[in-house]
This record gives structure tokens, sequence and C-alpha cells, in this order.
């Protein structure tokens, strides 16, 4: 950025700022092993930077304890094959990241069994989200930006009220939030977040066409992208998670005065601290009134 | 920038083309003022070039006096906030809204700002529902009913923009207090009446009405738009509402935001409550089914009833089959950053960057942006109190005016702030 800010910028140039999920524990289980999704993202990334000479990419690595940039094309002034074999890229890339996973691993310590092993999204997105307003304070002309999210861990319910924070922040500066599933079960979270910014969300059936999917959805400009058919979601999950024990719940009680979620019935909110009055009489009424239509 | 030879007529209209970028919504007159003493706000980089002063440190002093005000204020008291409102919206269109004195005439500048709030209303009040209410020849009609979509508010209003007849307060205010009787306990009841004539002509004695909505708990507030009104004044001081007299259309403007954020719930005005809701899911584009709310068969996303697995067009709602509130959990998670904010940054002076015992991070958290100034003299920055990362002002403010999360804290698992378990 700070080397050449009289770069023309037409509106196809991208600024990808890509969020890698390294979490171990997914990794150890998906059919995909690590290395080979490696292999999938670093020629995507590649494609990316050749597909215009301007594009720019920054890879976050979003961990199981801990999150960082591990690469940032701008700072990379040689952008060429060097040696015939590996680009100067994925050499830096992939040095970064056996960094950035052993210094996460040194973080592990004793959790508690049962809790979802998700990676800290949360961190990655908002992280992702600072570099793009920097781009945006640069000056008038910048490549267009968005962030894709290359995630396999489940959600973090705890995560929720940041990665929806995130979510509303990314809606306001218009920045596309693209997602890509490779985990079991669907992720709510990027459904809403690709949902509400405008992005696409894709869960690929065949990993080992990783690449391909990406390339065919996820490489295009957003200029471009206006111009392809691309897949619609199939549904968004809005699933939200109770403050009380941080579960995905699709059904719930609401404080009345601060709107927080819980999953069942509590006498005091925890949130604002009201205390709930007529909660019976109010649960019973709509429960006769439910009742109601069916029987007169 | 282009300087073609016809802009080139004289100097003067130049040098207002290269102002444009900085000074874009200065009128012209303004801008002559902020360029005085101009040649003070440059000074000389090392290369010898002159360059503007980096304002930045001022600008980030402005922005945490801001911040260290509205921390205070939240952090005396865990503010309730009245966050389910019922709130009817009165629009005079007596005679005395046809006047000319607002351009071009009161009741067009009404209709544009009553536009604006009401979507900053339904943005900032998720969940709560607003009603329109209309008076003409002294009789008050109800243009719409309660309700949560903005859009079908602002088209029944713009079909319904004639002014005739008398205003009569008492009448309005009769039909409100009718209406906004039903609503469920925890709704905070309010009435907003934009007023633009100088009289009302009531049908009997308005004081029984107005004691009549106190007794209801609705919190009247009135705008004017002629002059102060004794009656409106009693009405607003009895009811705890808000009586404000508009001076021109931005004071106008700037009067009927005010309203859009919540007030301060007052803890007998509503009793608080836990209400039983669904999120539905929304259902794949392009996919086919029988809604349950118009009965009949659509084609194209919709939302699934969690509990009886009906299809509904539209949230928020009711399911017309089990009686669930049914609502998009990300409407709600729109204010939940006033449940969770975040601490405000510390301010570290500069030296402490070439203190060798720190830790070396000498680029901004957030962004990657050196702390460093050009020329490798250290800048000011933040550091969070919790995650003890730092941060560039620039990410100070984005933090805590549009993310409303620390990513240093988001990014380390055995920092993040502990939200209450208790039960
Ligand atoms: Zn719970
Ligand atoms: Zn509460
Ligand atoms: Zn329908
Ligand atoms: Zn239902
Ligand atoms: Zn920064
Ligand atoms: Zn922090």
């Amino acid at each position: 950025m700070a080397s050449a800010p009289s770069k023309l910028y037409a509106d196809d140039v991208s600024l990808v700022v890509v969020l890698l999920d390294t979490n171990p524990f997914f990794w150890s289980s998906s059919s995909l092993s690590f290395l080979q999704f490696l292999s999938h993202v670093l020629s995507f990334l590649n494609s990316i930077l050749t597909l215009n000479q301007l594009n720019q990419v920054v890879v976050i690595a979003t961990g199981y304890n801990s999150c960082d940039y591990i690469f940032d094309s701008s700072l990379d002034l040689k952008r060429s094959l060097e040696n015939g074999r590996m680009p100067v890229m994925c050499s830096s890339l992939l040095q970064k990241l056996e960094e950035f996973s052993f210094k996460d691993e040194q973080l592990s310590k004793e959790e508690p069994e049962g809790r979802i092993k998700c990676s800290l999204l949360s961190g990655s997105l908002s992280m992702a989200l600072c570099y793009i307003q920097r781009v945006f304070r640069s000056g008038a002309l910048h490549p267009h930006p968005r962030i894709l999210c290359l995630q396999g861990s489940p959600d973090g319910p705890e995560q929720y009220v940041a990665i929806m924070n995130a979510i509303f922040s990314a809606q306001r500066s218009v920045v596309p939030i693209d997602s890509c599933y490779m985990g079991a079960q669907n992720s709510a979270f990027l459904q809403q977040a690709s949902y509400i910014t405008g992005g696409v969300h894709h869960k690929p059936q065949n990993l080992d066409g990783l690449f391909q999917y990406l390339m065919t959805i996820f490489a295009a400009d957003l200029h471009s992208r206006s111009f392809l058919h691309l897949p619609k979601p199939v549904g968004v999950d809005f699933r939200a998670s109770c403050f009380c024990h941080k579960n995905t719940i699709d059904m719930g009680y609401i404080c009345s005065v601060c709107l927080s979620i819980f999953c069942k019935h509590h006498k005091k909110c925890s949130t604002c601290g009201s205390v709930f009055g007529q909660a019976q009489s109010e649960a019973a009424s709509a429960s006769d009134k439910k009742r109601k239509t069916p029987e007169t | 920038m282009n300087n073609g030879g016809g802009k080139r007529i004289n100097g003067g209209t130049e040098e207002d083309d290269d102002e444009d970028d900085v000074n874009g919504d200065l009128d012209a007159w303004e801008r002559t003022y902020t360029d005085e003493r101009s040649w003070e706000s440059l000074q000389e980089d090392e290369s010898g070039l002159l360059r503007p002063i980096d304002n930045k440190a001022l600008y980030h002093s402005q922005y945490r006096r801001r911040l260290r005000s509205l921390s205070s204020i939240a952090t005396a008291a865990r503010i309730q906030k009245g966050l389910i409102r019922y709130l009817y919206v009165v629009i005079d269109l007596s005679r005395a809204a046809s006047e000319m004195d607002f351009r071009p005439s009161r009741i067009a500048v009404i209709a544009k700002h009553v536009e604006a709030f009401i979507r900053e209303f339904f943005d900032q009040n998720p969940l709560s529902q607003v009603g329109l209410v209309t008076i003409k020849d002294g009789v008050a009609y109800c243009l719409t009913d309660l309700g949560g979509s903005p859009e079908s508010h602002i088209k029944a209003l713009m079909n319904k923009l004639e002014c005739s007849g008398d205003s009569s307060l008492q009448n309005a205010l009769d039909l409100i207090d009718g209406y906004l009787n039903q609503i469920p306990s925890y709704g905070h009841r309010e009435v907003l009446i934009l007023y633009s004539a100088l009289s009302t002509c009531d049908p009997g004695d308005i004081m029984e009405t107005i004691q009549k909505c106190k007794k209801s708990k609705i919190r009247c507030s009135v705008i004017g738009l002629a002059a102060e009104m004794f009656i409106c004044k009693h009405l607003c001081q009895e009811t705890g509402g808000i009586y404000t007299v508009a001076l021109d259309e931005s004071h106008f403007k700037e009067l009927i935001l005010e309203h859009a954020p919540p007030p301060p719930a007052i803890a007998e005005f509503a009793i608080a409550n836990l209400i039983k809701m669904g999120f539905p899911q929304r259902a794949a584009e392009g996919s086919m089914s029988i809604c349950s709310c118009h009965k009949e068969a659509k084609v194209g996303a919709g939302y699934t009833c969690p509990r009886c697995k009906a299809r509904v067009c539209e949230l928020p709602t009711e399911c017309c089959i089990c009686g669930l509130t049914l609502v998009s959990s990300p409407h709600l998670a729109r204010s939940y950053h006033h449940l969770f904010p975040i601490a405000p940054f510390d301010e570290v002076p500069p030296s402490h960057l070439n203190d060798p015992n720190n830790k070396l991070q000498r680029n901004c958290f957030g962004c990657q942006q050196s702390l460093l100034n050009p020329g490798n003299k250290p800048g000011l920055f933040v550091v969070c109190p919790n995650c003890k990362r730092r941060f560039c002002l620039d990410c100070d403010i984005y933090i805590h005016e549009s993310l409303h999360n620390c990513p240093g804290c988001e990014s380390f698992r055995h920092s993040k702030p502990v939200i209450s378990n208790e039960e």
C-alpha cells in the first residue's frame, strides 16, 4: 500500500483477506489432511495474485488458542518464482504458518472436556476488519476488499456476540464475507455472516476438489461476480446462542428489557439485572391462547 | 484532479477544486474561514516536502473524551433500556401544517423526516412497533396499525399528505389510548406528536384525557413546529415526555431523531418479562411450500417455525399455527454491543515503545500498521487493559465505534471477557 499510492485501481482489483482455520482438533479428524488443504489453498492464492497484477492477498491464521497474520502480499516485494520450484510467497507463508502453529500449540492448556473444539473465528474476523479499515483509510483509491473464511471447526457458541458484532460492522462498511465450510455440520455463524453481508457461502460436497470449488466460486472479483451464476444458499440457519450456557438454540426466552437470550426460564436477567415479575402469568396466557384456538 | 481550461477562469476556482477533497461538506463561505492561517497546519517531512500536520492526535483526544463520557454513563448503573417500544407517531394535518415557513411546506418537511425517523427507529429498536395517526378537520384517524415493517408505514404516509381544518389533541390522545391499552405489559407505550397548529379544538376536557394517558403510562412527547403551547408542555410534563419546538428544518431533524434511541426505562413504566421466542431457519431460495400466513403456495425463501414447522413469509411475526413469536436472531443481536461494551483502551506514552524490556510489538495488533511514526520515531498508541495488545489510534476508534470487539481479546482463548454464568 505504502509503496505505490498512485496505482490505478480499477473496479476489478481485489484485496482478499483469507482466514485460514488451523485448528488441529478439526484437521486431525477431517478426511482431507491439513497438508492437502494447504496445497489447494496455496494454488488458489497464487491464482488470485496472477489474475491481476494489483490484486492483494492477506492470510490470517484462525488458530485454537490464538490468531495471527501469516502472509501479506503487499509486504512481499518480489512476487516471483524463484529457483523454479516454489514461489517466494509459498515459502514465506509456510514458514510463518509453522511458527504460528508451534506457538499456538504452546499456548494450549488443559481444557475442560466436552467443550466444542472451535477455533477463534471472532478474533480473525475482527483482525481482518481492522486491516480492511486501514486499506479504506489509505486513500480514495484502494482495491475492493472482501473476506474469505476457510473454516472447518464447528461454531463456538461463546463467540456468538463477538461474531455478530463483526458481521454488522462488515455490513456497515460493505465488506462481503465469503465462506467455504469444510466441517461435517454446516456453520450457522458463517451462513449468517455471508447472508447478512452479501457474500457467498458454500459447503463443498467433495473436499478432494476443493481447489475447483475455490476457483469457480471465490476467485472472481466482486465486479465480475455479478455476472456469474453462483450457488444459491440452501437456507440460512438463524439459530442463536443462549447467554446462560452458550448453547445453540432455536427457541428460547428473551429479556424484554435488554433482549438477552436464555434457553430456559430464569427469575432474574443476568445481563441487565431485571427481575421478571409476571413471567408465569405471561407464559400461561401464551399457552392459553395457543390452546384456545383449536378447541373452540 | 483534472483542471481543464474551462475551470481556470480565475485562480480561486482552482483552489476550491483542490479543497473539495478535504472540506467536501463545507459551504464556500465556510471554507474561507477554515483556510485562514492555513500555513500553520503545514509541516516539513524528512525529505523537505510540505505536508499537512497530522491531526490524528487531536481527533483522537476528542474521541477519547467522548468515549470516557459514554463509559462513565454506562458503568454508573447498567442502565436499563426499554427496548420493546410501542410508539404512535401523530402527524398534525390541520391547516397549519400547510404553512410555508418551512420549505417547501411544513408537511413536506415533516413527511421527509418522519420517513428517516421510522427507518432509524426500527434499526435501533428491534422488536418494537410503530403506528401512524393523523389529525385532520378536528378528527383523529388511524393511518396504520402498530406494526414492525417500516415500508408499509412510509407508503401509507406518503399517500395521505393533504392538510385541512383544525387540530385536536384530545381526539388523537383518546384514539391512541384505546389502542395502547391492548399491548402487552412489558412494552413501553409512547406517543410522539408532530404539532403544527397553535390551538386544539377539543370536544371535551383535555385535562381529563391527559390524566388518563398518565394513568395508562403512556409517555407523550411533542415536537412543535410553530411556537410553544402551554397544553403541550403540560401534557409532556405530566406523562414524562419531552417537549421541544423546532427552529428550522435541521433543528427539526435533530429533534425527531432524538426519539429514535430507546429512552431509559423507568421501572414502573414497563414490567420486565421473559418472552418466549423462536428463531426460524430461512428456507432455501427457490424452494416451494404453502405459507401459513397467506395460505398460498409460494416459491422462494420463507422461514420455518421451530416449534410447529409451519412456513411463514416474513419476520418478525407470530406463528399463526402455534402462536410462538418468531424473530430473526440477527435482528436482536444488533443491540448486543450495548450490553457488553468493551473497556476503553489505555493511552501509552510513545517512550514505552523503545523500552527494550517491553515485549516487542511494534505493529498494531489489529491492522498491522507500524506504531512508529515516519522516521522511526515512536508514535502514540493504546493498549487494551484486558489482553495488553497494542493498537494504533485509528483502530482504537474503529474498534470502539463500529466493531465493538477487541481483536486481541477475541484471539486469545483464556482472556475472553467472561459473560456471567450465574443463573
Ligand atoms: Zn442456556
Ligand atoms: Zn435483561
Ligand atoms: Zn405468507
Ligand atoms: Zn409455529
Ligand atoms: Zn491499527
Ligand atoms: Zn483486548
